[in-house]
């Protein structure tokens, strides 16, 4: 893959263990593994612990991943269901396809 | 009213809506305390119409008045932008918010960022904003504009859900609430935000007439209390937000007996007692023009500030260095009243904003110098910028608010020559309480100018036609001359007065000829007198010598008689003794 000698720096955002942040960070998981394998770190802030940190990267909806790295940041909101619309998020896929 | 209701209620005061104020001049009078405690209220508006002003100085006036902190959630504005944009109304959001009396969080959505996938939730805007709301134990919260998440998130649906969702944790934390709405088409928001906020709406809106925009706020939804129902304008400058209701609900207010000089001597001669005006009172003066209306409300000023009172001077058509250079020429020098600060003078063009707007400025300008008296020159320059009804509406307030502050007002008004003179442009000379006309009067190929008082309420006034003279020394009135020629005025005044002073002349001068003549017949008389007596003397003397003349002559011949008679009997005697001797 092209895209393998980047390194992803992922964020996500969630407001304790609801079913859509479970969701979220199963989908997000599998996704990495198969994809992104060995290039990708997955931070996960918990809103409800830290709820100062929503301020900087303007959390608004739950549950929200931010791509930090590589440019440009994108924010994909939802539980991640959709597979190829995150892809297509992360670059990882082109839009077009 | 609103007593009445209160009085009737005062059991079930406990019980009723608890209101937040505003802070915002006018506002708390209109909805009877302020926006309704613990609950959100909306406001909506076009674009530019105050909406966000609105929301920021509700919570600056919270966090410095009323000392609830507040939280300001902003959609369209960087925090930096919004304290910068109200810097220049004296807001220091910088400065408040490093005393945690308030905060700002900018919140901004970027839909190119941003991937829809799947379910979500607004938890985030819920964290940040009670994150905020705790973290400064805040009373009050602003949402500017929270319509912006529908251009910015796709499911509607989900929104819609949400925002329901965060209007009832407003309400849940006891949180008052504003948030701001754009005004849609057919409806007062363009998303529908008002069914979610029921309890208090209100919109905001500017309207531009003959070229004049005006702006607008009216209390459409206020549940579970009364409010003023009007439209009321609204004023935006550097003091920030000022709401103006237009009517009281009363016409009782408090009334002077005091009485103040006109600064024309001979004008208050004319009133009752002629000490002048009632305190308080309004007077209308209105004129053709160039009869010296606006020195007459110089004059008015200048006495104000002699009294050591403070004055106000509201001009429409002359700048304030103008007045003061034309007032000099006749003797009043303003710009010593100004130096004293007694005399402010606040020029503004009509047309530069709507009438409500000067009706709102004229509060403002009158709360801020608490003047004595205020001056409005002239108030005909107003009916440019509204119809008749308007502005005699406007007027009718302002001497409504002039007299339950016992602030005394002078209006003058341009009566156009063609239309009758018994009748003002603004029709307010109904409203006033004294109304003195100056009027051109020509005659004999000049002008002059007379005076006459209209009416005066509640005091006795002379109904006589007066000359009105202006002189270097300043004005004056003249007794016309009233007479069997009818009335003069001007220099037929001044030649009829001339030859009466003639005559006067000519009679005193005849009088003491007259006199002169009484002294000398005296004097003849007089002279006629001793010489009669002395006369009379001479003869009385003449006569005594005869009297004494006859006596003495009766007298010798008494005694030649005795002397006679004597002497024949001697000689009788003699004889006889002859005879004895013979006989023997």
């Amino acid at each position: 893959m092209a895209k393998a000698s980047k390194k992803y720096e992922l964020r996500l955002y969630i407001a304790g263990n609801t079913p859509k942040s479970t969701a979220a960070l199963k989908n997000l998981k599998k996704y990495c593994e198969e994809h992104l394998s060995g290039i990708y770190s997955i931070e996960v802030i918990d809103l409800l612990v830290n709820p100062q940190l929503a301020e900087g990267d303007q959390i608004l909806a739950i549950p929200t991943l931010v791509k930090k790295v590589p440019e440009p940041v994108r924010k994909i909101i939802g539980d991640l269901s959709n597979e190829a619309k995150v892809l297509v998020g992360l670059d990882i896929k082109p839009a077009n396809k | 009213m609103a007593k009445i209701i209160k009085d009737k209620s005062a059991n079930l005061r406990g019980k009723q809506l608890k209101k937040s104020p505003t802070g915002i001049t006018g506002f708390d009078e209109i909805t009877l305390g302020g926006l309704p405690k613990g609950r959100p209220s909306l406001v909506c508006g076009g674009p530019g119409s105050g909406k966000t002003l609105f929301g920021i100085e509700f919570i600056v006036n919270g966090a410095i008045k009323y000392d609830e902190p507040g939280v300001i959630i902003a959609f369209e504005e960087k925090s930096e932008e919004l304290t910068t944009n109200v810097a220049s109304l004296g807001f220091d959001l910088d400065r408040l918010q490093k005393e945690n009396k308030i905060k700002v969080d900018y919140v901004h959505v970027d839909k190119s960022e941003i991937e829809e996938t799947g379910e979500y939730d607004l938890s985030g805007l819920f964290i940040r904003l009670s994150h905020a709301v705790d973290s400064i134990k805040a009373k009050r919260v602003v949402l500017d504009t929270i319509e912006n998440l529908f251009s910015s998130l796709s499911n509607e649906g989900i929104l819609r859900s949400e925002i329901r969702r965060l209007f009832q944790w407003l309400k849940d934390k006891g949180l008052t609430a504003i948030i701001t709405g754009e005004k849609g088409i057919a409806t007062l928001t363009r998303q529908g935000l008002e069914e979610y906020v029921s309890d208090c709406v209100i919109v905001l809106d500017h309207r531009v007439q003959n070229h004049v925009s005006t702006r607008f706020l009216r209390v459409i939804k206020y549940r579970g209390t009364m409010h003023g129902t009007n439209e009321y304008p609204f004023l935006i400058d550097r003091e920030g937000f000022s709401v103006l209701p237009i009517t009281s609900l009363e016409l009782s207010h408090d009334v002077s007996n005091e009485k103040i000089s006109s600064g024309i001597v001979s004008l208050d001669e004319m009133l009752d007692e002629g000490k002048g005006f009632f305190r308080g009172s309004s007077i209308l003066i209105s004129g053709t023009a160039g009869t010296g209306k606006t020195s007459i409300a110089a004059s008015f000023a200048n006495a104000t500030c002699l009294r050591k009172e403070r004055c106000l001077f509201f001009a429409f058509e002359e700048s304030p260095q103008q007045i003061i250079r034309n007032m000099k020429s006749i003797g009043m020098d303003l710009q010593s009243h100004i130096d004293k600060d007694l005399l402010r003078f606040h020029p503004s063009r009509p047309t530069i904003h709507g009438l409500e707007m000067h009706l709102v400025e004229i509060h403002k300008r009158i709360i801020e110098f608490k003047p004595h008296t205020i001056i409005l020159d002239p108030i005909t320059n107003l009916v440019t910028i509204g119809t008749v009804s308007e502005v005699k509406s406007m007027l009718m307030r302002l001497i409504e608010y002039l007299q339950s502050n016992q602030v005394s007002v002078l209006f003058t008004a341009l009566t156009s020559t063609a239309s009758s003179s018994e009748q003002t442009d603004e029709g307010v000379s109904s409203l006033v309480d004294a109304w003195i006309t100056v009027r051109d009067l020509e005659s004999n190929g000049e002008r002059n100018r007379g005076l006459y008082i209209m009416k005066s309420r509640g005091m006795r006034h002379s109904n006589q036609v007066r000359e009105f003279v202006i002189t270097n020394e300043g004005l004056e009135l003249v007794d016309v001359y009233l007479g069997a020629k009818g009335v003069l005025i001007g220099s037929a005044r001044e030649a009829q007065q001339l030859e009466e002073a003639t005559g006067e002349e000519l009679r005193t001068y005849a009088g003491s000829r007259t006199d002169r003549q009484i002294q000398r017949k005296r004097t003849v008389l007089e002279a006629q007198i001793t010489s009669l007596k002395e006369e009379f003397e001479s003869i009385e003397e003449e006569l005594g010598n005869t009297r004494r003349e006859e006596q003495l002559r009766k007298e010798i011949m008494e005694r030649n008689r005795k002397e006679i008679t004597e002497g024949r009997y001697i000689n009788m005697k003699s004889k006889r003794n002859k005879q004895d001797g013979k006989g023997k």
